[in-house]
């Protein structure tokens, strides 16, 4: 079972009267990944991952969600897998201990209670009604609902957005004891800071179509060079340093003492650039990395900022 | 937040028994209607009040016999009204407006399930009414007469029209026109529906429109039964089946569930 993929979508295609807002998107997620669907609002995200809820039904295209139809089979599938909507989902006067415990009833084998509401340190507004959370609160309750029923695949779908950045942690570490606790998570995201943190894996959506799809790092490393600056003693021996680089580095002395070595940017290349100074009794001040961001290659790719 | 040990969200997923799914959604609904202030100024004040200030004094000639005869019948019409239409069609109003039934619709909880237990839930809170209306008119000296099966029949038809009729608004109009509207519809079927006025004070033109309404029949049927005596209203019965199977009709088709 594990090889096999939690999510399996080709060629969906989904319109909202003459608006397309999904077109032809393909995406799989590997079981037991986490998997960041990236992009600016408005691209098909949220479209997607409702298709795969089983809340739309495709107009063209196929769906597999733990290898089930989520239309034709979604009382077979829900059970099966967690939903963090977009807008909670939680009635204002509804208290949030008392919506956890329901979601909790209608499990076979839910999470104890108490402890979740601990834990996600909502042990203090219990008996709060929903509106009078913070917003916060609410994320992680909305959250809470889904994980409670212990599923096998969640979405959550934005679940940082809006939250302070301690809160956004809080989330992150969440999410990764569910990897390794085999849980396999689907998130969207319009922050590329968490998608490089949080995922496996990456899917880029623009215009309703993945555009790109891989590991973080993977992602970044292709097409463009990485950057390593430093600055030391004027009229360094370039030549020198390069022979001791791999052959696709290059190097300049921008002007007298600041240098700039273009390249395949690692830790060995570091190391290097490091040992050689060392050997030749140049103490290098100030040495950057700059390593292409997520947001660079949404950029590359669509000639658009990502957080429009 | 702590960490949690690992292993806690190992994968276990799975459905509980549909019976125990039903009925934690109908305790979860009734309690959140018993603790709903504006629900029960409708569903328990209004009708309370009514009964007994109408009863107490002439200001309606509700012809012979007592006016707690003629009024406790029409009240319990009333009160299928509050809970039945009104403020089950507010209620769901709201919760399509909140994305609650969006939220439901990806738990395990199937969507008949979820109306299974609306409908335990209203029964409930009837069940309720009844019991308290009762008690208050008895106390007025209501004495009621004929078969108790004939008026629990037609309360059960009177549920389903309203109930058809209250989902079909909450599914089908902003959440705020739901509110509004049935508000509109529970005061002006109160004046209009032979409640509180007996029909025949009404024009003979209006007479004739509005006994057609699910409460005329209602309020007429549980009269013929309680204060009168007779047996099976088949007419009224008639009408409310065929509200019944209209409003459920309309409301299975037209429902919209975001």
């Amino acid at each position: 079972m594990r090889s096999s993929a939690a999510v399996e979508v080709a060629g969906l295609v989904k319109r909202y009267g003459d608006k397309t807002a999904v077109d032809g998107l393909d995406l799989t997620v590997a079981q037991g990944t986490v998997t960041a669907v990236l992009g600016p609002n408005g691209a098909g995200k949220t479209t997607t991952v409702e298709t795969c809820e089983g809340y739309r039904r495709p107009d063209e295209g196929t769906v597999r969600v733990l290898g089930l139809d989520p239309v034709t089979q979604g009382a077979e599938l829900r059970p099966r897998i967690g939903v963090m909507l977009q807008s909670g989902g939680i009635y204002p006067t509804a208290r949030a201990e008392e919506t956890l415990r329901h979601m909790a009833t209608l499990h076979a084998h839910p999470l104890d209670v108490p402890a979740l509401v601990e834990r996600l340190g909502l042990g203090s507004c219990g008996r709060t009604p929903y509106r009078r959370l913070s917003g916060g609160q609410q994320q992680r309750l909305a959250l809470a609902l889904a994980l409670v029923g212990r599923p096998e695949l969640v979405f959550l779908d934005e679940p940082t957005a809006g939250l302070d950045p301690q809160a956004r942690h809080a989330t992150w570490e969440l999410v990764r004891d569910l990897r390794a606790d085999g849980v396999t998570v689907v998130l969207t995201t319009h922050y590329m800071d968490e998608a490089e943190e949080l995922s496996d894996d990456v899917a880029i959506v623009d215009g309703g179509k993945v555009i790109a799809q891989g590991a973080p790092d993977v992602l970044c490393k292709g097409g463009a060079e990485n950057t390593l600056r430093f600055t030391g003693r004027p009229g360094l021996d370039l030549e020198s340093l390069l022979k001791a680089l791999p052959p696709d580095t290059a190097a300049t002395e921008l002007s007298p003492g600041s240098y700039r070595l273009t390249g395949t940017v690692d830790p060995q290349l570091l190391a290097t650039v490091t040992s050689w100074c060392a050997q030749h009794g140049v103490m290098p001040d100030r040495i950057s990395v700059e390593r292409r961001t997520l947001e660079d290659v949404f950029l590359e790719m669509t000639g658009k900022e990502l957080r429009s | 937040m702590t960490a949690a040990s690992p292993g806690t969200h190992t994968p276990r997923p799975g459905a509980a028994p549909l019976p125990r799914m039903v009925r934690a959604q109908a305790l979860l609904e009734t309690r959140t209607q018993l603790r709903n202030g504006e629900q029960l100024l409708l569903t328990v004040i209004i009708p309370t009040l009514l009964l007994v200030l109408f009863s107490a004094v002439d200001i309606v000639d509700t012809g012979e016999g007592s006016r707690v005869d003629f009024l406790a019948p029409g009240i319990l019409a009333l009160a299928m009204l509050s809970t039945a239409f009104t403020g089950q069609a507010i209620a769901t109003g709201f919760e399509r407006r909140y994305g609650v039934l969006k939220r439901l619709g990806a738990s395990p909880l199937p969507r008949w399930g979820l109306m299974t237990a609306k409908t335990c839930s209203v029964l409930v809170i009837e069940a309720l009414q009844v019991l308290l209306l009762s008690v208050v008119a008895l106390a007025l000296g209501w004495s009621p007469h004929g078969n108790p099966a004939a008026v629990a029949l037609l309360l059960l038809l009177g549920t389903a029209a309203f109930s058809g009729l209250g989902l079909l608004m909450a599914g089908t109009l902003r959440a705020e026109a739901t509110l509004a509207g049935a508000n509109l519809v529970f005061i002006l079927l109160l004046v209009g529906g032979g409640v509180i006025v007996p029909l025949d004070k009404f024009p003979a033109a209006a007479h004739s429109v509005l006994q057609l309404l699910p409460i005329s029949a209602l309020s007429d049927g549980l009269r013929e039964v309680l204060q009168h005596g007779a047996g099976l209203p088949w007419g009224d019965v008639a009408s409310l089946a065929v509200w019944a199977v209209l409003g459920l009709g309309a409301a299975a088709r037209f429902f919209k569930w975001e």
